[in-house]
């Protein structure tokens, strides 16, 4: 399947991640920088100390996500003109994850932006994310398979 | 943004609060209140948010939300009397 018209391959994308307690998200990461690898999308995620770390150990040799910083840190590079994307996909579970895309919106305005919104309860966040984005939509903990789904549809991959 | 937790804060509202619940505190609980879009650099740190995010003043202490990825949006409030009067040069009034 190829991307819609509208949305042609990005050459950049940032991924931004929450907190890692809801297991989804690490696997759901790593599928989205495949996939983006994939077709060509020069990837760089940013999340806290313990999601950088469950996804370097989970990929040893940097194939699908060769460039990673703290959160802090993106987002200071962000704010001084030292880092943009053309895609921007922030994972959320929690008002924290909100907060971030939000604050992505305002800071990447041009940016394409996606909020993957899962977890336990995801409905009543996704009424939180008023701001121009597309959501992803999915209770999702510990089984990734609907959300992938829904992941691969949105952005038109193969399932 | 670990400078902000080396300064001396006091909480105001604890974790938990949504980053919606700390903008209505503050325009609630502060005559003095100001907007500022996410970026704005405050104690030296980038600080974040759904805009508007409203800073509240009262006398030197700057009131203020602070996120975490893991834990939420807390309200901190420090006093500095030097930053809060930077705040009123280069905040706005209006959201």
């Amino acid at each position: 399947m190829t991307p819609p018209p509208e949305n042609p391959v990005p050459a950049s994308a940032l991924l931004i991640l929450g907190c890692p307690e809801i297991p989804v998200q690490q696997a759901l990461a790593l599928h989205i920088a495949f996939q983006l690898r994939k077709q060509g999308t020069a990837t760089h995620a940013a999340g806290n100390p313990a999601v950088l770390n469950l996804l370097k150990v989970s990929d040893p040799e940097k194939r699908y996500l060769p460039e990673m910083s703290v959160l802090e840190k993106c987002i200071e590079e962000i704010i001084e003109k030292k880092r943009d994307c053309d895609l921007c996909i922030v994972f959320a579970h929690s008002d924290a994850g909100i907060t971030y895309a939000a604050t992505m919106r305002h800071l990447l305005p041009a940016a394409r932006l996606v909020v993957i919104i899962f977890g336990k309860d995801p409905e009543p966040l996704a009424a939180l994310a008023d701001f121009p984005c597309e959501k992803i939509v999915e209770k999702a903990v510990h089984n990734p398979m609907q959300l992938k789904r829904k992941m691969n549809g949105v952005f038109g991959w193969a399932a | 943004m670990g400078c902000i937790e080396n300064l001396k804060y006091e909480m105001i509202l604890p974790l938990g609060a949504s980053f919606k619940e700390c903008r209505e505190y503050v325009e609630k609980n502060f005559t003095e209140f100001w907007y500022v879009d996410p970026g704005y650099k405050l104690f030296d740190e980038y600080i974040i948010g759904l805009p508007p995010i409203a800073l509240g003043i009262d006398g030197a202490k700057i009131v203020f939300p602070y996120t975490k990825p893991c834990h939420g949006t807390y309200l901190l409030g420090i006093e500095d009397a030097d930053e809060a009067e930077r705040v009123r040069k280069t905040a706005r009034k209006k959201k």
